[in-house]
């Protein structure tokens, strides 16, 4: 479904709406109260998005000296071309251990490569550990945001889903009764765990290590307790230097949640004695992305949200809307990217607004590119006959004045003397909840014209 | 200085009280201005919507129209943001680049080139300002609330100085309307949703008219504020710099 469709079925529910909007700009207002307290904020975003710039430009030696140093530290690094390989790779390690439970931290990567259905087809449970990641996979629902995956969820909701799935009591959305009962639940599924599988939040070429960030020691319990921790990170989540973890860190947290500092910011160097660590480092698309040069700066992301709770459209049509692993504006520069047809609603689905491009902490031009793919989506994908042919007169009466001052005044005639029942008909969609303006007298050229006559 | 006024075609055809006000003002400032004839667009209607391929000849004639002046003015950030940014699809011309350096917003141009702010105008109105989207974060005419600058604003330095005036704060200062050229019918919906919380902000804040640099997105919440009956007037940032009540 495009997603002007989507949205529009998601206000069907107007109080849902509104909701949903408030809890997003909270978190935005949090965020600014914390990016407030930073002196130099905008010169930490231009060091990020700097020290991206040359990480995207020199990504071949960057992934070279890391995989380098990571295997000096024990771990075992993989590379998967596509979603596919990912998958297996993944899959042929908990293999190797007859690891038949998993425990999962949030990771965006192994839901753009759909790897949970592609385990459990294969007799693996994973279990998502992250509350919000756990909701939705409780609900058999993607995440709608990437760092509050069930924040299209009221705690009613929630409530109904755990009475359900875990056989709660009834609280009437109690949070602390609800997230007590969550803690039960995957304190068990810890302990059961064969292997444990990350993301990576940032990978850090000079020393081979790499640091994920949870608000809720999920990952950290995971990987502390399994005997195997394998790690999947997209191959943009590479930085120059341990050094370089103060800027970024410092950036991701406010950005994404308002917090000074995500509460675990666990740095992962090597295995424990007797243990196993892997790290599947994924490309799937993102040379391709790399090489369109007006989309580079995409990958640039640290995947933080900032630009989703900012954004004055995902607050008000929900990230399902986006029908992508990635929703909001960000979402909407990469997924044309993967698809650009199944995807191509997508750019227009801003107004172009520029919010993004300046709430994000590694300046990436996400208005500029959603402009870019518009003109690229209109030429590559069929476009209906009648736009296209309509564009082509709009431009031509536009490039010549005469027509252009006929049709201006035809258009004014019929505003004036059409009824105002069919001018707010349904055929135009304009006027199905707004009126059109009141037009009177004479053009402005005409004005003007009578004016210096005179 | 001979300044050139580029009136939008929305404008020129529906709002031509829009351009009157901006005429008299920059008239009223002493600036030596004209109207060239003959002028359509900017062309970013159909760049927004992907065409702008299809846009090349409105371009075109719009540096044809303005290439002999020292300065272009128009009452409309967006579409100077449209000139400024998206004019790099025609070839460079030494025309074309002037062309794009010297168009300016209304107020940048009243208040960054003339350095005027108190412009004799009187206004005993309530009034919250729409800092549209294209003028704030296109063309900077102020700070954005996302970005850890210094506050200021093109719009508030002028309207602070008009007399009477009382100037309101919003809960939520620089939201896009929603307006966003086609985005408005090809998502209506969320469009209209956009529109009708930003309204309301206004409501809530006591403001009596609405005003901004940007008259389209003005045209959309005065569409919903006359659909619904709203107790509240549009008026665009020429219109009231330029009364004397």
């Amino acid at each position: 479904m495009a997603h002007a469709e989507a949205a529009a079925k998601f206000n069907e529910n107007e109080a849902k709406v509104n909701w949903h909007d408030k809890a997003l700009w909270f978190v935005r207002q949090k965020r600014d109260k914390q990016a407030h307290k930073i002196q130099g904020w905008e010169q930490l975003r231009d060091y990020a998005s700097a020290l991206k710039a040359n990480v995207l430009s020199n990504l071949d030696n960057y992934l070279v000296q890391f995989e380098e140093n990571a295997k000096k530290n024990g771990v075992t690094v993989h590379w998967a071309a596509n979603a596919e390989e990912h998958n297996k790779i993944v899959h042929s390690i908990l293999q190797k251990h007859n690891a038949k439970k998993i425990v999962k931290s949030k990771s965006m990567l192994t839901e753009e490569c759909h790897l949970n259905p592609f385990l459990e087809a294969n007799d693996i449970e994973v279990i998502d550990t992250d509350l919000g990641e756990r909701i939705v996979q409780l609900a058999q629902e993607p995440p709608s945001h990437i760092v509050l995956p069930a924040i299209h969820k009221t705690k009613e909701e929630v409530d109904e889903l755990f009475q359900e799935h875990l056989g709660t009591k009834p609280s009437g959305g109690n949070p602390e009764y609800l997230t007590r009962e969550a803690r039960k639940h995957l304190r068990n599924k810890f302990l059961q765990a064969d292997a444990a599988i990350t993301g990576v939040n940032f990978a850090v070429a000079d020393t081979g290590g790499f640091v994920v960030c949870t608000n809720e020691g999920n990952a950290d319990m995971g990987a502390h307790l399994a005997k195997v921790h394998i790690a999947c990170m997209g191959m943009e989540k590479l930085i120059p230097q341990e050094k370089h973890l103060g800027i970024f860190l410092r950036l991701l947290a406010r950005s994404a949640t308002g917090q000074p500092i995500t509460t675990y910011s666990s740095y992962f160097n090597k295995p424990e004695e007797g243990k196993e660590m892997h790290i599947v480092i994924v490309d799937n698309g993102r040379t391709e992305q790399l090489s369109r040069e007006d989309f580079r700066r995409s990958l640039h992301c640290i995947r933080c949200g900032a630009c989703m709770n900012t954004c004055p459209i995902y607050r008000r049509s929900g990230g399902h809307s986006y029908d992508a692993t990635i929703p909001g504006p960000i979402g909407s520069i990469l997924s044309p990217g993967k698809d650009l047809t199944k995807h191509s609603s997508l750019p227009f689905a801003s107004t172009l607004c520029g919010s993004c491009s300046d709430v994000c902490p590694v300046k990436i031009n996400i208005h500029e590119q959603l402009y870019k793919w518009r003109q690229i989506i209109v030429k590559d994908v069929p476009q209906p006959f009648v736009k296209k042919n309509i564009m082509k007169a709009v431009g031509s009466i536009l490039a010549k004045p005469k027509t252009y001052d006929f049709v201006g005044k035809s258009t004014r005639f019929m505003l004036k003397n059409t009824p105002k029942s069919l001018i707010n008909s349904k055929i135009n969609t304009w006027g199905h909840a707004r009126d059109l303006p009141e037009v009177k007298g004479d053009n402005f050229e005409e004005w003007y014209k009578k004016k210096t006559e005179k | 200085m001979k300044v050139g006024l580029f009136i939008p075609c929305y404008i020129n055809q529906l709002y031509p009280q829009v351009g009157i006000a901006s005429l008299e003002l920059l008239e009223k400032l002493g600036v030596d201005v004209e109207y060239p004839l003959g002028q359509t667009c900017c062309g970013q209607p159909l760049g927004n919507s992907g065409y702008e391929d299809d846009s090349k000849g409105t371009c075109q004639l719009f540096v044809e129209n303005f290439k002999n002046y020292d300065y272009i003015v128009g009452p409309s950030g967006s579409c100077v943001y449209h000139v400024k940014k998206h004019f790099d699809i025609l070839e460079q011309t030494e025309d074309v680049k002037r062309v794009r350096e010297n168009t300016y917003e209304l107020c940048q141009f009243i208040y960054q080139v003339l350095g005027k702010t108190d412009l004799g105008a009187s206004f005993p109105h309530k009034v919250g300002i729409h800092k549209s989207c294209h003028g704030l974060r296109g063309l900077r005419l102020g700070s954005c609330s996302e970005r850890m600058d210094p506050h200021f604003s093109t719009e508030e330095n002028l309207l602070k100085e008009v007399k009477g005036l009382e100037l309101k704060t919003l809960n939520r200062a620089d939201e896009c309307c929603g307006f966003g050229g086609t985005f408005s019918v090809f998502e209506e919906a969320i469009s209209v949703k956009m529109g009708k919380d930003r309204i309301q902000d206004h409501i809530d804040s006591d403001v009596e008219v609405i005003t901004g640099a940007d008259h389209s997105c003005l045209m959309h919440l005065e569409g919903l504020i006359n659909r619904n009956k709203q107790p509240l007037k549009v008026m665009h940032i020429a219109e009231i710099l330029n009364s004397s009540i």
